[in-house]
């Protein structure tokens, strides 16, 4: 991220000298978005996730994560899974690496196996839910280009609309529409389209608090599919920062005794 | 080369047993109270051609019982966890069976972690055979995909690192193989006496195994190396006239030296996969490999599943136990000049339903087995298995000659807590 600093410096400088074009001003809104949100160290919190089908069954998973922030290059993600009991005790890491795909392993704990999981495509979902792998990764700001469109009120707040379009070759979607609030720079609502360009799924974020009087997380976001009915809540709590976890079970060798 | 009753392994089991519940106790200030979790299912097989050997039946109904206790402490650098296993079986009374899987204690201290008791251990990345794979003895009567594992005594001590870990393996008291009885399908013609078993090691099941490896990972290249210096886990199954005049196979495990390496490398869709041992026992050496690749097909047919190609070549250079000489020594598997097909279609629907399928064929003998495996979760604690195993065109050399007969059908509906 400290790439970034850099173009931070020199914006104010751009300004002045040349009008701004809607791809510089969505690309500033995007790094100080992300400036915004960094320096968070660590992250530990808990998720709640139910699918819900068409015909409006539901399926729930819980699953505890935790997210080490690394300088240069896409954060270290691990999940832990609780449920469903058949998945009790699988355990996933990711190492994520912006336009390059990431690094995955996944235990399984009825073989007491560590795969090595072939990730490039980042569009498949999670663990049969509305979110693809590349919704819930981290949002480095190199993964996208960006094109400011307009101001709009959202909701209580006012909001930056902005498109952006994935940079990674193997992603989902041609474009997505994204709300982010003027104030905090607060993802708000996102729209997906799909490879056809045909709107697939909105993302609405709610609930917003703020943790350790800097960090700012939705507790509720809501996935709903519009070409297939189906939708994902996940529901999250007991956020916590910089509480210095392990580094040490980030790493696939460790993944067997985390519980 | 003593001939002796092998029951006495319980003593060991027991102990480790006691030790555990020790640890157990001396920790029971501690707030927390643990946790349970596991599974139990009922399972049916039906095989719907006619035995090939006496007393064999068409098909068994069984129940299963897997549940884990755990308990952690100081946010789990410290643990226990006990898993104890036990299946009741319709008919064959040999796979009618109990075994502790896990009961062993965690200790986590800067880079270095230990686990002392039972425990299980898996290494390697091929799907068609599991050929690195060997601190736990294979649970044989569970399923001949030698996917079910026994549980083994053991000290591991990793040191993690960035690159990977280092683990050194302390293997004190040998399990033995699991084989079916008279009654039971998938057997050899002549049935297996387990109560003979033999060892060439003086110190018969009580030897002290050593075993260790080196883990490492290099963007996306994951390397395994490891040694193993102990009792056999495939035994050689040796003729024996009873007193009664009947003929019994007996188990008969080697001591032996084995270097074993596991790569993986992920390239764009492609996941390469290779494994390879060495084992040398007084002199007598082989190799066997096993490589190929899966190739990943993302989305297809404009939907959300992937359908992965899976392609590997199996190879040993002893060899193949001919059906003739079936007490030769030094044979190889099944495996020895195999090709194996696959194709993994993963649906990544909310039931994570999943289905694998494969064809082995032997490029010696024409033998051919197809195997295809189904799992899909029925409700948020439900979960409904299934495979197909088929053997084909069974050569009369080969020695998958035995369970020519032995096509099966397997259902297992399993309630997870």
């Amino acid at each position: 991220m400290k790439k970034y600093l850099l173009l931070i410096l020199l914006l104010p400088v751009s300004l002045s000298v040349f009008a701004e074009t809607p791809e510089e001003k969505g690309l500033a809104i995007a790094v100080a978005a992300d400036e915004r949100d960094s320096g968070f160290v660590d992250q530990t919190s808990d998720m709640l996730m139910i699918l819900r089908n068409r015909q409006g069954q539901e399926s729930t998973r819980y699953i505890r994560n935790r997210v080490l922030e690394v300088d240069g290059d896409g954060d270290k993600f691990l999940s832990i899974f609780d449920k469903p009991a058949d998945v009790k005790h699988t355990a996933m890491l990711t190492y994520s690496h912006g336009l390059e795909p990431d690094d995955q392993w996944l235990y399984l704990p009825a073989l007491k196996r560590v795969k090595r999981i072939n990730s490039r495509n980042k569009s498949g979902p999670f663990m049969g839910s509305e979110f693809a792998f590349e919704d819930l990764g981290s949002q480095e700001v190199e993964k996208y280009s960006y094109k400011y469109l307009r101001d709009e009120d959202c909701d209580d707040w006012q909001c930056y609309v902005i498109e952006r379009y994935p940079e990674y070759e193997y992603s989902g979607y041609t474009r997505q529409v994204t709300w982010i609030d003027k104030a905090e720079h607060r993802p708000v609502k996102v729209e997906f389209y799909d490879r056809k360009n045909v709107l697939l799924k909105t993302l609405t974020y709610s609930g917003y608090q703020e943790y350790i009087g800097h960090y700012w997380r939705a507790d509720e976001m809501f996935m709903q599919n519009h070409q297939t009915g189906k939708s994902t809540l996940l529901k999250w709590s007991n956020y916590k920062f910089k509480t210095s976890v392990a580094e040490r079970d980030f790493n696939p060798n460790a993944l067997p005794r985390l519980r | 080369m003593r001939k002796r009753h092998s029951c006495s392994l319980r003593t060991w089991l027991l102990i480790y047993f006691l030790t555990f519940q020790c640890i157990l106790s001396v920790n029971h200030a501690a707030d927390n109270v643990g946790t349970w979790s596991g599974n139990i299912a009922v399972q049916g097989r039906y095989f719907w051609e006619s035995p090939q050997f006496d007393d064999q039946r068409d098909g068994d109904v069984s129940i299963s019982f897997e549940p884990e206790f755990y308990k952690e402490w100081e946010n789990g650098l410290r643990a226990v966890t006990f898993a104890p296993f036990g299946r009741l079986n319709s008919t064959d009374p040999e796979r009618t069976h109990a075994d502790i899987r896990e009961a062993h204690y965690l200790h986590v201290e800067g880079d270095w972690e230990w686990r002392v008791g039972i425990a299980e251990v898996f290494w390697g990345v091929t799907e068609s055979q599991h050929l690195v794979d060997i601190i736990n003895q294979t649970d044989l009567v569970e399923n001949i995909d030698t996917e079910d594992k026994l549980g083994q005594p053991m000290i591991e001590t990793t040191w993690l690192q960035d690159w990977g870990a280092f683990q050194f393996y302390i293997l004190p008291g040998f399990r033995e193989r699991t084989f079916p009885g008279r009654k039971g399908r998938l057997r050899t013609g002549i049935v297996v006496d387990t109560d003979e078993t033999e060892y060439e090691s003086g110190a018969e099941e009580y030897r002290v195994d050593w075993s260790a490896r080196l883990k490492m990972q290099f963007g996306p290249v994951d390397l395994g190396l490891s040694h193993f210096s102990g009792t056999s886990r495939d035994p050689v199954l040796r003729p024996n006239f009873e007193v009664d005049g009947s003929l019994r196979l007996i188990p008969f495990y080697k001591v032996i030296d084995r270097t074993g390496i596991d790569l993986q490398a992920i390239i764009g869709n492609w996941t390469w996969k290779l494994e390879s041992i060495y084992q040398n026992n007084r002199g007598q050496n082989f190799t066997a490999a096993v490589g190929g690749f899966e190739y990943t097909f993302y989305g297809v047919m404009g939907s959300v599943a992937d359908v992965g190609v899976l392609v590997e070549y199996n190879y040993d250079d002893r060899p193949e136990n001919d059906i003739n000489f079936i007490f030769q020594e030094d044979a190889a598997g099944i495996f020895q000049d195999d090709m194996f097909l696959g194709l993994r279609y993963v649906f990544n629907d909310a039931q994570s339903t999943e289905i694998l399928a494969g064809a082995i064929y032997d490029l010696d003998y024409n033998s051919r087995s197809f195997r295809v495996e189904l799992e899909r979760r029925v409700s948020d604690s439900w979960k409904i298995e299934s495979e197909l195993q088929i053997f084909d065109n069974v050569n009369k050399d080969d020695p998958l000659r035995a369970f020519e007969r032995d096509n099966y059908w397997q259902l297992d509906l399993a309630y997870y807590f």
